[in-house]
């Protein structure tokens, strides 16, 4: 028997140069940040102030680091695939053969759906969603951190098979049979699999957690219609990670059963039926893309707001129509798959459900334009962001309900159409508020804003880029282009094709000008250097420090109504010339750190890699760590401890310096 | 007093509604967490619930569920699981008055049923092995070991967890923590009775009838 499964130096495509350049690239940057970490000497600090941290603020800037780095490797898959496309054509067949392109746009999917928007989402309610609830950390920060490394050891594993093994060559939805080991005896699809199955645990626990902290922790005062949009939106994403989650789960098991153990769920013999899969895979899929816009609607309604200096326009309609979302998203997922060939009924019915679904996302849109309308609006980035996302998410929407046509969709199934719609949403929702939320928090994060004018510039080029690189897929469809293509005859193609390469790369443009951005504004920190409330904002975050203390708040905040802070503020403004009382302050019990998350996940890997290679024994000491992991956690002594009075009166005297100097 | 009347008495007004009242006792926030887990786990069981009825005819020729299954064994086993659920709710309450040997009995006869049902469930899937009705077989049999079988690993860890739940009473004591994870374990246990019953019911009372 060999010790090392399926395992060995063939494993490593040493004959492909494009591959092995790629991964020397990135062995070369993990070297380098090891490096430098190393250097600085910073490793005891890494370990104890983030990486066993169970802080919601750190988690959530640890999974934004996380998106942000993966959103680099996924984009470089998309940069990949516009170049081959804008040369593959008439005889041509491009730099990238047929297997290596098929691995490329099933790793761009993957990684940009599961590890760019999911940890960028995750991350942005991590750090938001307690703050602006008044409250001191998530309902259980332990498994918070268990969270974000499971989904952190996920991409790990998606990055390791670019150097060991092989990708998927199936798409980012794995459809069977294709996916079975009839068509696919690779481990491509074990990669795909575990490292989703691993991530997708974390996500699940994420939403467990949030559901509580939202449903049972709030601030005295912070009734349900109190809550800012943007829990309340994370509420209803949280609500569907729970519920649809699972289903994917179940899924990729049955897959994975059938791939490991013979069993007969989608393979061709065996009476396995293949359109369960897929019914399975968008039962999830639909909610999914809820999932992902959900809390970004909720950051534009925040910017929208607080840029407009404004309360937000119907409160009560903009919880109804999240709320409606939220149910009406479970309803929709066969118009993924019209031509399954269901009756005319079912069809009828899923295409009719599907245009329903624009109304409550319509009355959002009328919302922030009423909210907008009649106030002062700041057009700083955040807002940049937000209106870019008005102008094309309406464009992507209105492709989307054409699409629910079924006869339509019988039309433009499967063709670029359909990829030009969804990058419209996804990136025209999900990046661009992804990218408001980020500009927009940063300075609570870390106490400084990022650069203005790096920042403008790099929106226009992403709002630029995008419109090049999409509308012409648009056209493309229409003209029949279907999707996936490594090479094509057609030649009138060719322009729109060179046309959208253009766009990406202003695109990247884009991208450099964020990394720009960040740079540039750490350098000049101290003149970015901000207050708790750099942008008069309306709810709770800005009433603490930026960044905030461990502990959030020094006394926890009573709620009276909607807009929290700003209500306060108002307050304050009436009765200027009273001195503010001396407040008092009682010790604080915060919970303790816990490398419970990051050794979890570590055995997670363990358990994955050896999985997939069929590494039967390393599988077996991968479980028996993660037990041992668990076990000691569960009998530990001390969970929490507490911050003395005085540390968190030095604090607040410290910070009240700071703003009246 | 009446306590009607005392309620009466305040002025509703003065009250925060129910939603304002500021976060939930710790107990209350870990229980609600672990529910919501478990409802997950129940949307998970039902996309298993789901495939196997739509592959319960897909038999590939082989045998069908009505050929297999044996009613007197599933019987003993649905008996076991409901009396266990009984015996675990007894140890709650040993849990909430402290009484240790109460809580140890209570245990020790849950974990016995458990095992009790888990046995004859290795032995129906054993013997259905051996009758060649192996997950292989057909797209229906992979249907039906994996349903049946993910429950049966759910009591599996139910079980772990319970003697990890022990040790934690006698090195530990009851404090606080300890009791909430007994909360959530008599939650976990009576959560697979009800998929028990719902499995009981889709797989072996409608696989029988013709």
């Amino acid at each position: 028997m060999n010790l090392l499964g399926k395992l060995d130096w063939s494993a490593i495509p040493l004959h492909e140069p494009i591959i092995m350049s790629a991964t020397v690239f990135m062995v070369l940057i993990v070297a380098v940040v090891l490096g430098f970490i190393t250097m600085k000497g910073a490793w005891l600090y890494l370990w104890r102030e983030w990486i066993t941290s169970v802080d919601h603020k750190r988690i959530g800037v640890m999974y934004i680091i996380l998106a942000l780095v993966m959103m680099l490797r996924g984009f470089s898959d998309a940069i990949m695939m516009r170049a081959q496309q804008a040369v593959a054509a008439g005889g041509a067949q491009g730099y990238l053969p047929p297997e290596h392109f098929d691995q490329i746009f099933s790793a761009h999917g993957t990684i940009m759906i599961f590890f760019m928007g999911m940890p960028f989402v995750v991350g942005l309610m991590n750090f938001a969603v307690p703050l602006q609830l008044g409250i001191r950390d998530v309902a259980f920060p332990t498994l918070n951190s268990v969270s974000f490394w499971l989904t952190a050891s996920g991409a790990l594993l998606i990055n390791i098979s670019l150097a060991v093994g092989e990708f998927s060559k199936a798409g980012w939805t794995g459809y069977a049979p294709l996916s079975e080991l009839q068509f696919s005896p690779g481990v491509g699809v074990d990669y795909y699999l575990w490292s989703l199955q691993i991530s997708g645990l974390g996500t699940l626990l994420a939403g467990v957690n949030f559901v509580t902290t939202i449903l049972k922790m709030r601030a005295p005062g912070m009734g349900y219609m109190r809550m800012p949009v943007f829990c309340w939106t994370s509420l209803a994403t949280n609500l569907l990670i729970v519920a649809a989650f699972p289903i994917l789960t179940a899924a990729l098991a049955m897959l994975l059963l059938d791939r490991y153990l013979g069993f007969h769920f989608f393979t061709l013999d065996g009476q396995g039926n293949q359109m369960l899969y897929v019914n399975l895979f968008w039962v999830w899929g639909h909610p999914e893309v809820y999932i992902l816009i959900l809390p970004l609607f909720g950051v534009f309604s925040e910017v929208i707001a607080t840029f407009s200096g404004k309360p937000l326009f119907g409160y009560r309609s903009m919880v109804a129509a999240t709320m409606a979302i939220c149910v009406l998203s479970f309803l929709v997922w066969l118009h993924h798959f019209f031509t399954m060939g269901a009756s005319a009924g079912v069809n009828g019915f899923f295409g009719v459900m599907t245009m329903i679904i624009a109304v409550p996302t319509g009355v959002k849109v009328f919302n922030w334009l009423f909210t907008m309308y009649g106030g002062r609006v700041r057009f700083s980035v955040p807002v940049l962001w937000a209106i870019g996302f008005m102008v094309t998410f309406v464009i992507g929407g209105m492709t989307g309900v054409l699409m629910a046509v079924p006869p339509a969709d019988f039309q433009l199934h499967n063709s670029v159409f359909l990829i030009a719609h969804f990058h419209n949403v996804i990136i025209g929702g999900v990046v661009f508020g992804a990218m408001a939320g980020y500009n927009y928090w940063f300075p609570k994060a870390f106490g400084f804003k990022l650069d203005e004018r790096w920042g403008r510039a790099s929106f226009w080029c992403w709002f630029i880029g995008f419109y090049l690189a999409f509308m012409p897929l648009y056209l493309l469809g229409l003209m029949g282009m279907t999707r996936r293509m490594q090479h094509y005859d057609d030649l009138t193609w060719q322009p729109w094709l060179l046309i959208a390469m253009v766009g990406t790369v202003v695109i990247l443009v884009g991208i450099v000008f964020q990394i720009v951005q960040l740079v540039v504004s750490i350098r000049a920190r101290d003149r970015l250097r901000v207050t708790g409330d750099p942008w008069n904002a309306r709810t709770l975050e800005w009433a603490t420090t930026s960044p905030p203390p461990a502990w959030n708040f020094a006394v926890q905040p009573e709620v009276a109504g909607i807009d929290a802070f700003w209500s306060s503020k108002q307050r304050a403004h009436a009765k200027q010339n009273t001195p503010a009382p001396t407040r008092k302050y009682e010790p604080i019990e915060m919970p303790k750190n816990s490398a419970t998350g990051f050794v979890t996940a570590f055995f997670a890997v363990v358990i994955g890699f050896a999985l997939i290679w069929h590494i039967w024994w390393m599988a077996a000491v991968g479980v028996f760590g993660a037990f041992v992991t668990l076990l000691a956690f569960a009998f530990r002594r001390h969970s929490e401890f507490e911050v003395p009075a005085e540390q968190i009166a030095r604090f607040e005297r410290a910070h009240q310096a700071g703003v009246a100097a | 007093m009446n306590i009607a009347v005392a309620i009466d008495s305040v002025p509703q007004e003065a009250l925060p509604t129910a939603s304002e009242t500021g976060p939930a006792p710790k107990r209350v926030v870990v229980a609600y967490g672990f529910w919501i887990f478990l409802l997950s786990d129940i949307v998970m069981f039902s996309a298993l619930f789901a495939s196997y009825a739509v592959l319960v005819r897909s038999t590939a020729g082989g045998p069908s569920g009505a050929q297999l299954f044996n009613q007197v064994t599933v019987a003993i086993e649905t008996a076991c699981l409901l009396v266990s659920s009984y015996t675990c709710g007894l140890m709650s309450m040993a849990i909430n008055s402290r009484y240790r040997l109460g809580t140890y009995l209570g245990a020790v006869i849950t974990f016995a049923l458990g095992a009790a049902f888990l046995t004859l469930e290795i032995r129906e899937f054993a013997d259905m092995i051996a009758r060649g009705a192996t997950p292989e077989r057909s797209a229906f049999l992979s249907a039906f070991f994996t349903l049946v079988g993910c429950h049966g690993l759910h009591v599996t860890l139910g079980l772990i967890w319970l003697v990890v739940m022990m040790v934690q009473v006698a090195v530990m004591g009851f404090v606080p923590t300890v009791q909430r994870r007994l909360l959530c374990f008599s939650l976990f246990w009576h959560a697979l009775d009800i998929v028990w019953v719902g499995l009981f019911t889709v797989v072996y009372l409608m696989g029988v009838s013709p």
